[in-house]
Formats: C-alpha cells, sequence, structure tokens
C-alpha cells in the first residue's frame, strides 16, 4: 500500500499509509491531520484541501480537471506551480512515497 | 414486468429483512429518529414491500452507493420514479438525473457559477440582509422566525444572487416545494403541490429566460457559457431552473432547522455566543443532525452486490442522508447538537459526483443568519409549539414562535 506524507506549515511530517484509490484528502481526514478542512467532503467545491504536491510528484499525479483548475484560483493560500486539490488525488502506487505540503490556511 | 409507484418491481433479496413501513407517512417524517434507528437496526439494507424498494440507512452503505455511480446510477431518476418505465411531469434535471460523461458538461457549468471566489464576493450581501432583519426583531417580544427570518431571508438574498428581475415570493418557494414533493410517490402531498403547480410553473418556465435576469447575477453567468460555446441555450434555460428549484426551500429549510438548533439548545446557542467564529460550525452541525434533504435515490442497472447483499438490476435504493448523519459508526454521540463537533464526511449535501453543487452559497447564507444572531441577540426563547411540515423529500419547519432579547 502506498504512502504519503504531508508537511505542515510549520514543517511537522507525518506519514501515513494509503489504500489505492483513497484520495490524499481522506488519508488526511481518516488520520486527523491539521491543516486539511475540506468543508465540502471532496467534491471539489470548497477549496479547503488545497496542498504543494513536491515537484518530483507533480507529473506522477493525474492531471487536474478544468473545474480543479478554475477551483485552485480560490484557494486562500497562493497558488504555486505545485497546487492541487488534494481530494482529487487518487492514491496508487504510483504515486508510493508522495510528498505534500500543507499551506498556512486554507479559509 | 409488475410497475410499483412508477418504478420496476424486484423481489425481496434473501438476506435482507421486509420492514412494513411507509417512509412516506406523516408519523414516519415528523418524528424520525427513532425510524432512523430502527432502519440501520434491521441491517446494512431493508426492503419496504409497499412501495418494492430497497433503504439503507448506514453512512458506509450510502457512501458506496454514491461512489459506484456506474452500477448505481441517477439517469433513471434520483426519486421513486424510473424515467425508463414513468414519464415525469417535467423534463428531468440536466445535472441532477444524469450521468457521466454528459454530466461532467452541465456540472462544470454550474461549478464555474458557484465557486468560492463568487460565493465571497457575495457574502457583504448576505450580512447586510441577515444583520437588518435580526436587527428588527430582537427585542420586539414574539415572532415566527420561518416566516419572518428564514424566508424573508432567503427570498432577500437567493433571487438577486441568481439575478432575477422579478421575484413572487409565493411562487419560488412553491416551485421548490413543489419539485421535492413530486420527486415521492403518488400520494396527498404530490398530488396537492402538482395541483397549485398550475400557477407556480408557468411563472418558473418565465424567469428561466435570459431576458427575465440582470446582467450582474449568477444566472447571466450560465448563460454567459452559451456565448462561449460550451452550453446550449436550452440547457442554460435548464441549469437556471435547477438553481431556483433546489436553491430555495432547502435553504429555507436549513435556515429554519439552526435557529431551531440554537432556539432548543442554549448551552450551544451560549458557546456560540462566547465564540462567534463557530456560526458556520454551528449551521453544519444544525444539517447534520437534521438534514433538510432527507434522502435520494440511485437505481441499479445490473446485479451487484453491497455489503454481502445481492441488488437486483432495476432496484430503486433509497438512501436516507438524515440516518446516514446519525449512524453511530460515523459520529460520536450522533443524536447530540455539538458546535465544536467535526462535521465533514456528513451526508447532508450528499457525497462526491452529485454532491449538492450550491452548498458553499447555502454555508454562506445559513452562517451570515447565524453569524448575526451570535452578535446581536442574548437569548433566544420559544414562545410556541414549532411545527413541522412533512415533505416527500424535505425536513423543514413551517412555523418556529420565538422571541430575540
Amino acid at each position: 500500500m502506498p504512502k504519503v506524507t504531508f508537511v505542515s506549515a510549520d514543517g511537522r511530517e507525518t506519514t501515513l499509509t494509503a489504500q489505492n484509490g483513497q484520495s490524499v484528502m481522506q488519508v488526511a481526514m481518516v488520520n486527523g491531520v491539521e491543516g486539511i478542512v475540506a468543508e465540502c467532503g471532496g467534491s471539489a467545491m470548497c477549496a479547503t484541501c488545497h496542498v504543494y504536491v513536491d515537484t518530483p510528484f507533480v507529473h506522477l499525479a493525474a492531471p487536474a480537471s478544468e473545474i480543479e483548475n478554475e477551483m485552485l484560483d480560490c484557494v486562500a493560500s497562493q497558488r504555486r506551480p505545485g497546487s492541487r486539490l488534494s481530494c482529487q488525488i487518487q492514491m496508487s502506487d504510483a504515486l508510493d512515497g508522495l510528498r505534500v505540503f500543507l499551506p498556512e490556511t486554507q479559509q | 414486468m409488475k410497475i410499483v409507484e412508477g418504478h420496476i418491481a424486484i423481489e425481496k433479496p434473501a438476506n435482507v429483512e421486509s420492514w412494513d413501513v411507509d417512509p412516506y407517512s406523516d408519523e414516519y417524517l415528523l418524528n424520525p429518529v427513532p425510524n432512523y434507528r430502527e432502519l440501520r437496526g434491521r441491517g446494512d439494507f431493508v426492503y419496504i414491500p409497499r412501495y418494492s424498494i430497497l433503504a439503507t440507512g448506514h453512512h458506509r452503505v450510502v457512501g458506496e452507493i454514491l461512489a459506484r455511480q456506474d452500477v448505481f446510477v441517477s439517469s433513471r431518476g434520483t426519486g421513486i420514479n424510473d424515467y425508463t418505465v414513468h414519464e415525469n411531469w417535467r423534463k428531468p434535471s440536466i445535472i441532477l438525473e444524469v450521468d457521466p460523461p454528459y454530466h461532467t458538461r452541465t456540472r462544470t457549468a454550474m461549478m464555474r457559477t458557484l465557486t468560492p471566489n463568487v460565493v465571497n464576493g457575495l457574502k457583504p450581501l448576505f450580512q447586510a440582509e441577515a444583520d437588518k432583519l435580526v436587527d428588527a426583531v430582537v427585542g420586539k417580544g414574539s415572532f415566527d422566525a420561518i416566516p419572518d427570518l428564514a424566508e424573508t431571508f432567503s427570498v432577500g438574498v437567493f433571487p438577486r444572487a441568481v439575478g432575477l428581475k422579478s421575484v413572487d415570493r409565493r411562487k419560488i418557494i412553491d416551485y421548490g416545494i413543489l419539485t421535492f414533493n413530486a420527486s415521492g410517490p403518488d400520494n396527498e402531498r404530490t398530488r396537492e403541490w402538482m395541483r397549485r403547480g398550475a400557477e407556480t410553473i408557468p411563472w418558473m418556465t418565465e424567469s428561466c429566460k435570459r431576458e427575465a435576469l440582470h446582467p450582474d447575477g449568477m444566472g447571466e453567468a450560465i448563460y454567459k457559457q452559451v456565448d462561449t460555446g460550451q452550453i446550449t441555450d436550452e440547457e442554460a434555460a435548464m441549469l437556471v431552473r435547477a438553481f431556483l428549484a433546489a436553491g430555495m426551500d432547502a435553504t429555507i429549510a436549513a435556515v429554519g432547522i439552526v435557529l431551531w438548533s440554537l432556539a432548543t439548545n442554549p448551552g450551544e446557542f451560549a458557546k456560540l455566543k462566547s465564540d462567534p467564529s463557530l456560526a458556520r460550525a454551528a449551521f453544519d452541525e444544525a444539517l447534520r443532525l437534521n438534514a433538510p434533504v432527507h434522502h435520494f435515490y440511485r437505481t441499479c442497472i445490473a446485479d451487484t452486490e453491497v455489503s454481502g447483499v445481492v441488488i437486483p438490476e432495476n432496484a430503486k435504493v433509497m438512501m436516507s442522508y438524515a440516518s446516514a448523519n446519525l449512524d453511530p459508526a460515523k459520529f460520536d454521540d450522533p443524536e447530540r447538537y455539538d458546535i465544536t463537533r467535526k462535521t465533514p464526511g456528513m451526508m447532508t449535501f450528499g457525497t462526491g459526483l452529485h454532491s449538492c453543487v450550491g452548498q458553499m452559497l447555502a454555508r454562506a447564507e445559513g452562517e451570515a443568519v447565524v453569524a448575526a444572531l451570535a452578535r446581536k441577540v442574548s437569548r433566544i426563547e420559544l414562545t410556541g409549539e414549532p411545527v413541522w411540515r412533512p415533505n416527500n423529500f424535505v425536513r423543514s419547519l413551517i412555523s418556529l414562535p420565538v422571541a430575540f432579547s
């Protein structure tokens, strides 16, 4: 099962085991990772599960849909090249070892 | 092929209990919590013989059905009717009652008009209206918070956000009530609201036209996508209809429910007063405890298995969102109103592909009302019996006599 590491805005790291098909947001929520709000529950509606995907992994995740791309213009912290909504990234063996950085704020 | 309530009848699956209950009866809807306990207690699914449907009230099972949209489809109707054997009273919704890949087209068009940036831009309007209405009733004795606050607020802000040039308060509210009731069986409620529909339907058809909308509203934002070739003119009108049908009745119900929750839980209101930043959480938690839209259906299009139960092709599955929200496997002490609870994962707005597209707007509306209470009201007193109005799809109050001091 693939692993994913969350790095908080102040640098704390949490490494968790995910199930294939689970979204990165779900992994965070199930394990109580602080810094992800996910108000809409995973529908790319609220832009409160924003993460910065570490550069080596950016091209391994399936690309953002048209609507996710528009929602990323609504995130509370600055949008950067690795910005994604974590509810839209499905974990898979290809993403094993994924590192994502959490933004300063989600709302 | 036997037809029951506009859908294909199924045999009871082998390892499922039969429960002889009417989930659309006044008795079931007016005091639903014990019924939800029983629904969950009888297994992952129950078979309800009078409607020949399967029903589930477990959070995990509802989540699985919603996730498996390839076999549990929306395009055969998200109410009790199956559109392959029953003609709907209107053209089915092109966003709610469709499947991918077509759904992506209309969903994208709708989401684009409801982004957090759009909603944030509307917040000052919502807050000003909520503040004005609360100021008008504080210290003025008893009033009915459903017509005078929940309805007046929603009618004051939502049609303006959509950009309707002309608003008929009764008709816009009634169209929503009709839409939700008509998704249920052919019972007295549906028939009564269909009769009233003779007045509301023509008004709604006119209100969805581009010329009925101001250029700065969300409705025009839908129509602009016709100009850019993303949707057709007819689709735009249908999406504006979806806006107006879904954006009033359920929101009025939601605002009513949070007012009732705070009126009947003075301890939680005190917590809110001491930390007004809990306004949004207080609204969400009220909607977890009493989901306004209490259920939706999916139709099974091929024999499949869920939780060890073989679900037959053509089965209509009622997913009780209201019960899933009270599932102790998901939420600790689920029947308690606790405004500090973390509610993500609640089923109130559904989840996944078809989750409520207006949920951020609804939250912004609810938060504005609750924030106004937190800042302006010291005490909420119930001055009479709250009256709930059973609806085939929506849990709502019709009267909530209170005094704000």
